[in-house]
């Protein structure tokens, strides 16, 4: 599939007060082909911040610009409206139009701007095939399945060749397995779009996986910003450290073993096969001084990397055969007697590893 | 292995009730047709008392539905989405002629613009023209107390419509008419044509206030409910048909427009 | 619907055409300051709309009407106890708004399209006998309304939204200043007869007699042409 280059950056500072106690005061900034994420909790700002990248909300202060065009400028006082910008938007709850069939949804965008039916029925059409939904033409939006509909969602948003693209939660609609499956597939689909991205999410997973560069937003402003594993690796707030919360390892699994390059891990899931991606939990590892008893446990020797205090926690990075972030008590810490370069062992049980059916 | 279906049957007090409702209706329409003169039906429904008292109510109904829809959908929709400086006062006063005796509204009007009414005095002077006693006067009364209905519905649909789809059809570039004609109405639109549906209906029913304000006269103003009204006291046999007449007429506009838009209503 | 409340432990209910409203509220009063145990309960109306009520089933005790065709088809109904007895008469008289801004001088006005004129529907005794008074005019009515009764037709012409309409002398009298009237010759006028009588409906029947003796008696009868209605 072509990649759509467009080059066209987006710079945007959003500062808005809205009332008391809800202001928001971000700057972001993406690269044409790069996927941002802004990750936070409810509240945060997110979906205000979006809101005004769209142009559906003005900003108070600040100025937004894609390429070489400037969108908002309250200091100049421009503002183009939201039919004018060329954004997708692909929205939480996907607001598929429910009176249009599917057809008549994708290319809704295309008519907006005067293209005749015929041409934009073609432009539709195309964008079904790429997006694997052909055939579902003349269905209406409520018969759709979640998966579908995402689909379409994402059609009607890129069949009008925005410059940048914005995703609002576009998984959270979803149950736990589907959501899993279509990650992967808007993960696809992602990489063939040549514009900035800027997806928002409140889930740390989807941030990690989707995204280039996340920014992560508490009480409507960026309080961090960098790649997942810097984040992951070195939180700043507390919120990031809960966020990094997981460690995420891919690997090949058989038969209730996955292999993860140095070491085989035993996992719970004796059918799953194939590329995965493990998930664990830093309180779900335990720290000995001996090795552990019980053949159950996952365990290994390794040493201390890194010891970071974050009020009554402890949080340590462990060297290999498998790297991984620790979480402990502090009391924990104190009588392991754990500092830099002194050795552990590790142990996880199987039952405490995540695994997802992942191809990239 | 036999399916058997266990239905639950619901509880008495529900069915006596409910039965108590349903018989508030039957017992009325079927007093009506115990005492419809059958033989006679043909000849009393085509003299012109009846025929042109039809053609009024027709004329006057529907003129009063396509009225309130012009008027009313915007002004629902000012009512639904803008703020503005006193909108629950406005809202109070256009929901006004459903609380309000229809006598007391056709005197309003006949206050305001009658021949020597506030508004109607200078209009008469400026332009000869005179409200009441006239087809006008009827499409005027029947309008003020039919309308709220229409704007009462429009406005709820539109408060429970998300706005996030005309957000949604800005972001994909159209413009505020597009997305009015393309989005807002049309998902509206059932509850539009539910609320056109009860406007006409209570149109045609109007009594108070037409024979306040426009007057009775038959062959101008006498609309069908007038018609059975004067008939009452004169001749029982056309009162009865006339009436017979206008629950056909409504039963059959109702059923007509039932399978598309009951389910809103 | 109206009544003044007498002490009563007794009610007495009397439908009675609209334009004896004043006269009988009067008489009312007379009555129970006669009768202190008799509450009277006066319900006015258009005769035909009150006959309708009657043979319709209210718990009428005294009918008073306008004209002697809706006392008839009570009578006939087998409603009345005893003979109806005639006990005043009322003629025509055109009503118009006061300082007759349509300029009307007689029945002949009663033919211009440019004005607005009223009468009683047809169904009302004050209708027919217009319409009676008309005809005997040799005038063709370019009406604009046929109002439900003679009050409603009063309504309009006090409020100057008609120019003219026909009523009765005793209605135009009763309006005070808001209404002028215009005489109608006594070649064309028209007499209603007003009839009295007991209805079986009445609780007691001694009671409405007595109301009925009251309406004919000198006190009665001088009410009665106080507000200009006639005995001839």
């Amino acid at each position: 599939m072509e990649s759509l280059v467009t080059g066209a950056p987006l710079r945007a500072r959003v500062v808005i007060n809205r009332s008391d106690d809800f202001s928001v005061d971000v700057d972001i900034s993406i690269q044409p082909g790069v996927t941002a994420a802004l990750l936070g909790p409810n509240g945060a700002g997110k979906s205000t911040t979006v809101s005004a990248i769209a142009g559906l909300l003005p900003v108070d202060a600040g100025r937004i610009e894609l390429g070489l065009e400037t969108l908002d400028d309250p200091s100049t006082a421009t503002f183009v409206p939201p039919e004018l910008r060329r954004i997708g938007v692909v929205f939480q709850d996907y607001l598929l139009f429910p009176h249009l069939t599917v057809l008549e949804n994708i290319a809704f965008g295309l008519r907006s701007r005067g293209v005749r039916r015929g041409q934009a029925a073609e432009s539709a059409r195309d964008w079904m095939k790429r997006l694997g939904i052909e055939g579902l033409e003349r269905r209406l939006p409520g018969e759709l399945s979640g998966g579908q509909a995402q689909r379409v969602a994402l059609a009607r948003a890129l069949v009008v060749e925005p410059d940048l693209l914005l995703l609002d939660e576009p998984l959270s609609a979803l149950d736990v397995t589907t959501r899993v499956e279509l990650r992967r597939a808007l993960a696809e689909h992602l990489v063939d779009f040549g514009g900035p991205k800027l997806l928002i999410t409140h889930d740390p997973t989807e941030a990690f996986l989707l995204a280039d560069v996340v920014y992560v937003i508490e009480g409507g402003v960026i309080t961090q910003s960098g790649t997942a594993d810097e984040i992951r690796l070195r939180p700043k707030t507390r919120y990031a450290a809960d966020l990094a919360g997981s460690n995420l390892i891919s690997g090949q699994a058989e038969d209730g073993h996955v292999d993860v390059g140095m070491f085989s891990l035993s996992i719970a899931d004796h059918d799953v096969s194939g590329s995965v991606l493990l998930t664990i939990h830093p309180t779900a590892v335990s720290l000995h001084r001996t090795r552990p008893d019980g053949s159950q446990r996952n365990s290994w020797r390794t040493s201390v990397k890194v010891v970071e205090r974050l009020g009554d926690r402890v949080r340590l990075q462990t060297g290999g055969p498998v790297p991984l972030t620790v979480e402990v008590t502090r009391e924990a810490m104190d009588v392991l007697s754990l500092r830099p370069g002194v050795e552990t062992w590790v142990a996880v049980k199987a039952t405490e590893i995540g695994v997802e059916q992942w191809a990239m | 292995m036999t399916n058997r279906r266990v239905t639950r049957r619901p509880p008495a007090l529900v069915l006596l009730l409910g039965a108590v409702g349903l018989a508030l209706f039957v017992v009325p329409l079927a007093g009506l047709l115990w005492r419809t003169p059958w033989s006679d039906l043909p000849t009393l429904v085509t003299s012109s008392m009846v025929t042109d008292a039809l053609g009024i109510s027709i004329v006057a109904s529907v003129s009063a539905t396509v009225f309130s829809a012009l008027v009313g959908v915007p002004l629902a929709w000012l009512l639904a989405r803008v703020e503005f400086p006193g909108r629950r006062l406005v809202r109070g006063l256009v929901l006004l002629p459903l609380v309000l005796p229809p006598v007391v509204g056709g005197a309003a009007l006949l206050f305001a613009l009658g021949r020597r009414g506030t508004l109607g005095e200078p209009l008469y002077q400026q332009t000869g023209l005179v409200l009441p006693f006239s087809i006008w006067g009827v499409i005027l009364a029947t309008t003020f107390v039919a309308m709220p209905f229409l704007v009462i519905t429009v406005e709820g649909a539109l408060r429970n419509l998300d706005e996030r789809y005309e957000s949604a059809a800005a972001s994909l570039g159209a413009g505020r008419w597009a997305v009015l004609r393309r989005v807002t109405l049309p998902m509206i639109g059932p509850s539009v044509m539910a609320g056109l549906v009860l406007t006409w209906a209570r149109s045609f029913g109007e009594f108070g206030a037409t024979i306040t304000f426009a007057g009775n006269l038959p062959g101008r103003t006498q609309t069908l409910p007038l018609a059975v009204f004067v008939a009452l006291e004169s001749d029982r046999a056309v009162a009865v048909a006339i009436s017979l007449l206008m629950v056909v007429v409504s039963l059959a506009v109702l059923i007509a427009l039932r399978e598309r838009w009951w389910k809103v209503l | 619907m109206a009544g003044c409340g007498g002490q009563g432990d007794e009610e007495l209910l009397v439908s009675a055409a609209a334009s004896l409203a004043g006269a009988f509220a009067e008489i009312e009063v007379a009555f129970e300051k006669a009768q202190p145990d008799v509450d009277v309960v006066l319900n006015f109306g258009g005769s035909s709309a009150l006959r309708e009520q009657i043979l319709g089933g209210a718990p009428v005790g005294v009918f008073a009407s306008a004209n002697t065709s809706n006392m008839n088809a009570v009578a006939t109904a087998g409603q009345t106890v005893g003979e109806p007895r005639v006990f005043a008469f009322n003629s025509l008289e055109i009503a118009v708004p006061a300082g007759n801004p349509g300029r009307v001088d007689g029945l002949d006005d009663f033919s211009d399209d440019g004005l607005l004129l009223g009468l009683c529907a047809e169904a009302v005794p004050c209708g027919e006998l217009a319409r009676e008074a008309l005809s005997n005019a040799g005038v063709t009515a370019a009406v604009d309304t046929n109002e439900p009764d003679v009050r409603a037709l009063l309504a309009k012409i006090e409020a100057g939204e008609l120019d003219a309409g026909i009523t009765y002398v005793t209605d135009v009298a009763a309006a005070g200043g808001t209404i002028q009237g215009i005489a109608i010759p006594d070649e064309v006028n028209v007499t209603a007869e007003y009839s009295i009588a007991v209805l079986a409906g009445a609780a007691n029947q001694q009671t409405a007699n007595a109301f009925i003796d009251m309406v004919l008696s000198d006190e009665g009868q001088a009410i009665l042409s106080e507000y200009g209605f006639s005995s001839q």
